[in-house]
């Protein structure tokens, strides 16, 4: 029934900031399966488009290491002639920021077209000008024929945003890399974006990975879900399982910080603290453990890793057991917040 | 751009008349009564009040009279359009040379940024930064004009040539060559680093990632994505590019001894002919102001997201 597409193994992305390598992605590894959506979640900062990045093979200078495998070919130690063939055709991505994923100077259709022309060499001009227009039709802009010679200023944000996934999706690729598709646009475009990337799930049975900082997203769409923290996964699990029973400190301090109508009023337990830089970064022991002060030292595992604790229910660390959520008002008296 | 050319004709006025002597001072014997000199002045109009003067300058002016060259005894009108086209011609020289070095120059320090190849090309505009033109040109006339003789050493066409010949022609490129290729060896450099600048910059942004994404070769992502969107601020470049160039000129016609406005205005600075030196001013002005308004010409043509209203 489940049929794996991309299994993602080991995977160590680092940067190089002066002289030393730093990993911003930090031993990754998951599965993703056919016809579904994976979400992955984590504040900013903690590696997400690092990840998706690495996956579309788009990093120029980074050190990768581990595998991704597609199909049993190796996307992290693949020539790029071989890689620029599944790119853009077995693998699409839809990027952050579609003020900023268009280039300036094409015309949108010309745009699109692109992707058609690099992996159909033998489609003639006007039968790509005419799939052009009904892609710009499948993602639901209206007058398609005249946006197809627009400039990329020339449309809104939620209109950009559907350019590029036409362009992610035009030649239907059976992994799709969507990284904060919604980010940058206004609420009710968000929900249409959605929706539109959901009908095209379930129109071409993709893979999807959905990386997002969005909770209420991650409800309404995923399957399964990864929770990230400075570049590790630290919980990984069905969607149910993971709202229901979080185990890990940091997803349960996550689900706790999303303002709902029946909690208002309420403190959140946002955990304090922000993600540290990647040159800060603990690479020993447990990178959380300075941002749960109210747990003793001696409860930490000393070097977490990924446990199975139930099918297909991932948790790096243990400790979990020992974690409990301070009073509110002991809290508060540590950290003074409100 | 009219509100630009006022302000430019008025300010030159004011620096004219604030020049010392006028008109009748180089003229006029030093024996003649006094008296009758401020008669002159009167008759000429040069008591009348600044803004009659200045209505008549304009007049002149738009009428094609820039006033009396006293030391070539001409109409200064006639002066310059003999060198105009001489300067015109080693400034479009000059400016070919120069995207013709800077070009492929940006592009390989843009796109092999922090290679050994970026590394001598970033030098070399150091170099070019460091080193004031007159001295490079003087060194260039020394080492190709009169030691290895390879180039013509002064002047614009070589003596006795049939205007209009072939020969005339060749003639005319040859004593071109030495003085544009000085000019822009240092001219580039702006332009150089500008390019590669914007290439690195260009390659970060988030459309190249895009290109990629879509299975773009690397070749295809620089030709088709990367270099477009960073020669397109080169053309905003080019009104700043006239105006060094006129700058240039100035010194590399006087040190080739090369017949244009550049060696006129400096020798009628030192000849104190004020009627060719605010004449040239204004020209020179207007060449700017021009350069600025095709800048935006030519940017509004290859950018989409800028048109002309
Ligand atoms: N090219 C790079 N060179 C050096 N450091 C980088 C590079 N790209 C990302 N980083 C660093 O890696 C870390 C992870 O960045 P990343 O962009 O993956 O975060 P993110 O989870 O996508 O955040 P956001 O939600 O803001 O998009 C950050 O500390 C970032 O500064
Ligand atoms: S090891 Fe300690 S700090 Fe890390 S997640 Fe477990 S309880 Fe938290
Ligand atoms: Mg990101």
């Amino acid at each position: 029934m489940t049929e794996e597409l991309l299994k993602v193994q080991h995977l160590k992305t680092s940067f190089r900031i002066k002289d030393d390598y730093y990993a911003a992605v930090d031993d990754v590894t998951l599965t993703l399966n056919k016809n579904e959506v994976l979400a992955i979640v984590g504040e900013s900062g903690c590696g997400k488009s690092a990840l998706a990045f690495s996956i579309m093979g788009l990093h120029t200078k980074a050190k990768i290491e581990g595998n991704i495998l597609y199909k049993d070919q190796d996307l992290a130690n693949m020539s790029l002639a071989k890689l620029n063939k599944l790119r853009g055709k077995d693998l699409g991505m839809i990027f952050q920021d579609p003020l900023t994923a268009l280039n300036p100077l094409m015309e949108v259709g010309e745009q699109i077209g692109e992707v058609l022309m690099l992996h159909n060499k033998n489609m003639s001009k006007t039968k790509r000008v005419e799939k052009v227009i009904e892609l710009l039709n499948k993602v639901g802009i209206p007058r398609a024929a005249h946006t197809f010679s627009q400039f990329p200023h020339e449309l809104s944000g939620g209109m950009r945003q559907r350019v590029v996934i036409a362009m992610a999706i035009a030649n239907d690729p059976e992994v799709l890399v969507a990284d904060e598709p919604t980010t940058a646009l206004d609420a009710t475009i968000q929900s249409q974006i959605l929706d539109l990337i959901k009908e095209l799930k379930d129109g071409s049975q993709a893979g999807i990975i959905l990386i997002t900082h969005d909770l209420g997203v991650v409800a309404e769409m995923a399957d399964r879900v990864a929770v990230m923290y400075a570049g590790q996964i630290v919980e990984i699990a069905d969607v149910h399982t993971l709202f229901d029973h979080p185990l890990h400190p940091y997803t349960r301090s996550l689900l706790n910080s999303i303002p709902n109508a029946e909690r208002e009023g309420e403190k959140l337990h946002v955990i304090q603290g922000i993600v540290p830089a990647l040159q800060k970064l603990p690479r020993k022991g447990c990178r959380f453990s300075a941002r749960i002060p109210w747990i003793d030292a001696s409860e930490h595992e000393e070097n977490p890793e990924l446990h199975e604790v139930a099918p297909g229910h991932f948790v790096r660390c243990t400790c979990y057991k020992n974690f409990h959520f301070p009073d509110e008002s002991k809290e508060a008296a540590h950290h003074g917040i409100s | 751009m009219i509100p630009q050319i006022i302000l430019l004709s008025v300010l030159i006025f004011i620096m004219a008349k604030m020049m010392p002597g006028d008109a009748l001072s180089g003229l006029i014997d030093p024996n003649i009564d006094p008296a009758t000199i401020e008669a002159k002045r009167e008759q000429m109009g040069l008591n009348d009040p600044w803004y009659q003067q200045y209505g008549r300058w304009v007049d002149d002016l738009l009428h094609g009279d820039l006033g009396q060259s006293f030391r070539y005894k001409m109409p200064v009108t006639e002066l310059i359009s003999q060198r105009l086209m001489n300067t015109l011609w080693l400034s479009l020289a000059t400016l070919i040379f120069t995207y013709i070095i800077a070009i492929p120059l940006g592009i390989i320090s843009g796109r092999y940024n922090d290679s050994l190849a970026d590394q001598a090309i970033t030098g070399y505009t150091y170099l070019g930064f460091a080193t004031p033109l007159f001295i490079f040109a003087l060194v260039m006339l020394w080492l190709f004009g009169f030691h290895f003789g390879w180039f013509p050493t002064g002047g614009s066409v070589a003596p006795g040539m049939e205007p209009g010949s072939f020969a005339y022609v060749l003639s005319k490129i040859n004593h071109l060559l030495l003085p544009a290729i000085s000019m822009s060896l240092i001219a580039t450099v702006g332009t150089v680093q500008y390019l590669r600048n914007e290439i690195i910059d260009t390659k970060q942004k988030d459309f190249i990632h895009t290109a990629r994404a879509k299975g773009a070769p690397e070749t295809r992502v620089y030709n088709k994505h990367i270099f477009r969107n960073s020669l397109l601020p080169i053309a905003a470049f080019f009104g700043y590019e006239i105006t060094m160039l006129i700058g240039g000129t100035v010194f590399v016609e006087t040190i080739f001894s090369f017949p244009g406005m550049g060696q006129l205005f400096l020798e009628s600075i030192t000849m104190r002919d004020y009627s060719v030196v605010t004449s040239l001013v204004l020209l020179f002005g207007i060449a700017s102001i021009l350069g600025a308004l095709l800048s935006d010409i030519i940017l509004s043509l290859v950018d989409p997201r800028i048109r002309i209203k």
